[in-house]
């Protein structure tokens, strides 16, 4: 009997080592035999853990299990009370256009048999064939832009480090996905790694590269156990070393963990912090791609770049492309969380309004209270409320409104939240997470604190105040901290005034 | 000259410490940084390496790192500072880190957090004077649909509510 059980972070937070334990002494009790595979999930978080059942017409899906609900594996499932059917008939998995995420929740995530058998490899056996430039005009032709939110085209940054001329080039993995509302890297690291490491032997061989660095947040210590593991795996098969595969060049990949600083997300930060220096931000130019990691051309790719890249290569440039709308090329995992009935990974082309992610996919709120506002993109992303839902999701349709996709976390609010609140935690978390290197974001952050308790205590005085100072930290900031910590708060300003008038407490 | 101060009282149960064969600072030191050289940038897996055996910094480690390393103590204390997750003093003897971002927000983590403090009768960063828990707030674990999110030692757990803190500390598990 063959039965799956995710090893995702979010599945054991619910609980999965406890059901996969009483699958286990269930299972001996009984005297059967089971082959459990403790898989990625398939991103339906609210139905974790999800066991699934290997039958003959397809894999059937039991969720959310408890303990108690394991014997009923192994009696008539047709009456197990938590069935919920067939897993990819389910309408959350039909709906979905899975590309990068093909094969997260189907397979065993340390087994590269199971990953062969499942179309792995074949993007990489088809870059090896290739010219290295030839596999960046691959790249280009996708259409494929930076997923860790900035949206650079991830062919122009591979062929300014396929022209550099030096001794030595990185790849550099920035798998520190510290946006809340956020998780498609994890989950892909924990589920899929070796589609990572896959996608980033292309990127070395594209642009002449000979090490790889995934440096990878240490809030996520499962996906540091598994992404470990896996590179460990690949050295051993020959994937990873001296010739890929046999037949390509040398390259080799190093996992690095954080250590808990947010900036690090931002490239050149990240790069400090890899040569063992403080997190502090880097002025550009020089592009990382010319002068990064110790000096080297560097690739810096988010995880889902990267990870996308062997299904552009198996499936070919033109069939990613034809996902989308505008400039927003091929597929987004959208991440959705907060307060929601059903929250989770959705993997579909650019282009859903945030009514159909967020009535029809997650189903509203999980209190069952209205939507009051949606913060897409992280911690600096923008608010919007209800009016906007409209907007298709895309990077140009976001930026147009003052907002931002980010890496797609789209984090739900109910009725109950104050948006002057959130406004005052983005200026905290500004002042928290600030390198130090830019004043506006340094000092403006505390600044901004102090402003928005004097907006609350009544003082509508302070509001230009405000305006102005999220003007400054906007135009005087290198990075996107402190550049970008003003679309949360004039979001929620200009969207929800309401919730900044010194009526608010007397209204209540 | 390097100072050779007694071990503090370890605060991690995983410590590389053999308990029959006591070693001095300076020799696990030792091999901490063999372990580590050659690495492109190694001053961050040294520092987890370091933390992993002791359970924070310790003051006497900087100049030896700063020594095999080629760069000034104060760069080393530099690096420490600027990291959250290095810790200058020992924790409890469990830590438990509560999410504060915005999606575990939406699902009540504030409220959640005031509990904690208030059951715990400590502040964020603090001990409990048995030294029996630390609480630290983190900034997204990646639970976010399963929020609130809480990760203790080093265990995730999602829909953390007042009771299920509660049930955590009463669990045993702390």
């Amino acid at each position: 009997m063959k039965l799956y059980l995710p090893r995702d972070a979010a599945a054991k937070a619910l609980g999965a080592d406890a059901v996969a334990d009483a699958i286990l002494s269930h299972a001996a009790r009984l005297g059967v035999t089971v082959d459990l595979v403790r898989n990625g999930s398939r991103g339906m978080v609210w139905l974790e853990p999800l066991a699934e059942v290997d039958t003959a017409a397809g894999r059937l899906a039991f969720g959310p299990m408890t303990p108690a609900d394991v014997p009923g594996l192994f009696v008539d499932l047709g009456l197990h009370p938590k069935a919920l059917g067939l897993t990819e008939a389910l309408p959350w998995m039909a709906g979905q256009t899975r590309l990068t995420f093909a094969r997260v929740g189907v397979i065993d995530p340390l087994s590269l048999a199971d990953y062969q058998a499942h179309g792995g490899l074949s993007g990489l056996r088809r870059a090896l064939a290739m010219p290295p430039a030839g596999i960046v005009a691959e790249v280009l032709a996708s259409g494929l832009r930076g997923r860790g939110g900035a949206g650079f085209p991830t062919g122009i940054k591979w062929k300014t480090v396929a022209e550099a001329t030096a001794d030595r080039k990185y790849i550099v993995c920035n798998a520190d996905e510290g946006d809340s509302g956020t998780f498609a890297d994890r989950m892909l690291m924990e589920g899929d790694p070796f589609t990572l490491i896959e996608g980033m032997i292309i990127a070395g061989v594209a642009v002449g590269a000979t090490k790889g660095f995934v440096y990878l947040r240490s809030e996520y210590p499962d996906a540091i156990v598994v992404m470990t593991e896996a590179v460990a795996l690949a050295r051993a098969a020959g994937l990873l070393g001296a010739s890929v595969l046999s037949i390509g060049p040398a390259f080799d990949i190093e996992v690095r963990t954080g250590a808990g600083a947010y900036v690090c997300g931002e490239e050149t930060s990240l790069l400090n912090s890899l040569e063992g220096k403080r997190g502090v931000v880097r002025a550009k130019p020089p592009l990382p791609a010319l002068q990064g990691f110790l000096g080297k051309p560097t690739v810096v790719n988010n995880v889902i770049s990267l990870a996308t890249i062997p299904a552009i290569f198996e499936m070919g440039a033109a069939f990613y492309k034809g996902f989308g709308l505008g400039r927003s090329l091929g597929t987004v995992p959208l991440q959705i969380a907060g307060n929601v009935a059903r929250g989770g990974l959705f993997e579909c082309a650019f282009g859903l309004s945030l009514t159909q992610i967020i009535d029809d996919i997650a189903g509203g709120t999980a209190t069952g209270r209205a939507v009051k506002a949606v913060q897409v993109g992280g911690p600096l992303g923008a608010y919007f409320p209800r009016s906007m839902f409209h907007l298709p999701f895309g990077y140009e349709e976001y930026a147009s409104a003052d907002g931002l996709i980010g890496h797609a976390g789209i984090v739900v609010f109910d009725d109950t939240a104050d948006m002057l609140t959130q406004a005052r935690f983005a200026m905290e978390f500004c002042a928290i997470e600030s390198c130090g290197k830019c004043t506006p974001c340094r000092i403006g952050a505390v600044r901004g604190v102090e402003t928005l308790d004097r907006i609350a205590r009544g003082d509508t005085a302070a509001i230009p105040l405000l305006t102005d100072l999220c003007q400054t930290m906007k135009a005087g900031s290198l990075c996107a901290l402190g550049g970008f910590t003003p679309y949360p708060v004039m979001s929620a300003l200009t969207h929800f005034p309401d919730d900044f008038s010194p009526l608010k407490e007397a209204a209540e | 000259m390097h100072r050779c101060p007694m071990l503090p009282p370890s605060a991690d149960p995983k410590t590389r410490l053999p308990q029959s064969v006591p070693q001095s600072l300076p020799e696990i030191m030792a091999e901490i940084l063999a372990d580590h050289r050659g690495l492109e940038g190694a001053l961050l897996p040294i520092l987890h390496a370091v933390q992993a055996a002791w359970g924070h910094i310790p003051q006497a480690v900087l100049p030896l790192i700063a020594h095999d390393l080629n760069i000034s103590r104060a760069e080393v204390h530099g690096v420490v500072s600027f990291y959250h997750d290095f810790r200058e003093h020992p924790a409890g003897r469990h830590v438990i880190k509560l999410c504060r971002a915005e999606a575990c927000q939406a699902m009540g983590s504030d409220r959640v957090a005031s509990h904690a403090k208030q059951v715990l009768g400590i502040d964020w960063h603090g001990t409990t004077p048995d030294g029996r828990v630390t609480l630290e707030p983190v900034f997204c674990l990646g639970l976010c649909a399963c929020a609130p999110a809480a990760l203790v030692d080093g265990r995730v757990v999602g829909r953390v509510d007042e009771a299920r803190f509660d049930a955590l500390l009463a669990e045993g598990a702390l």
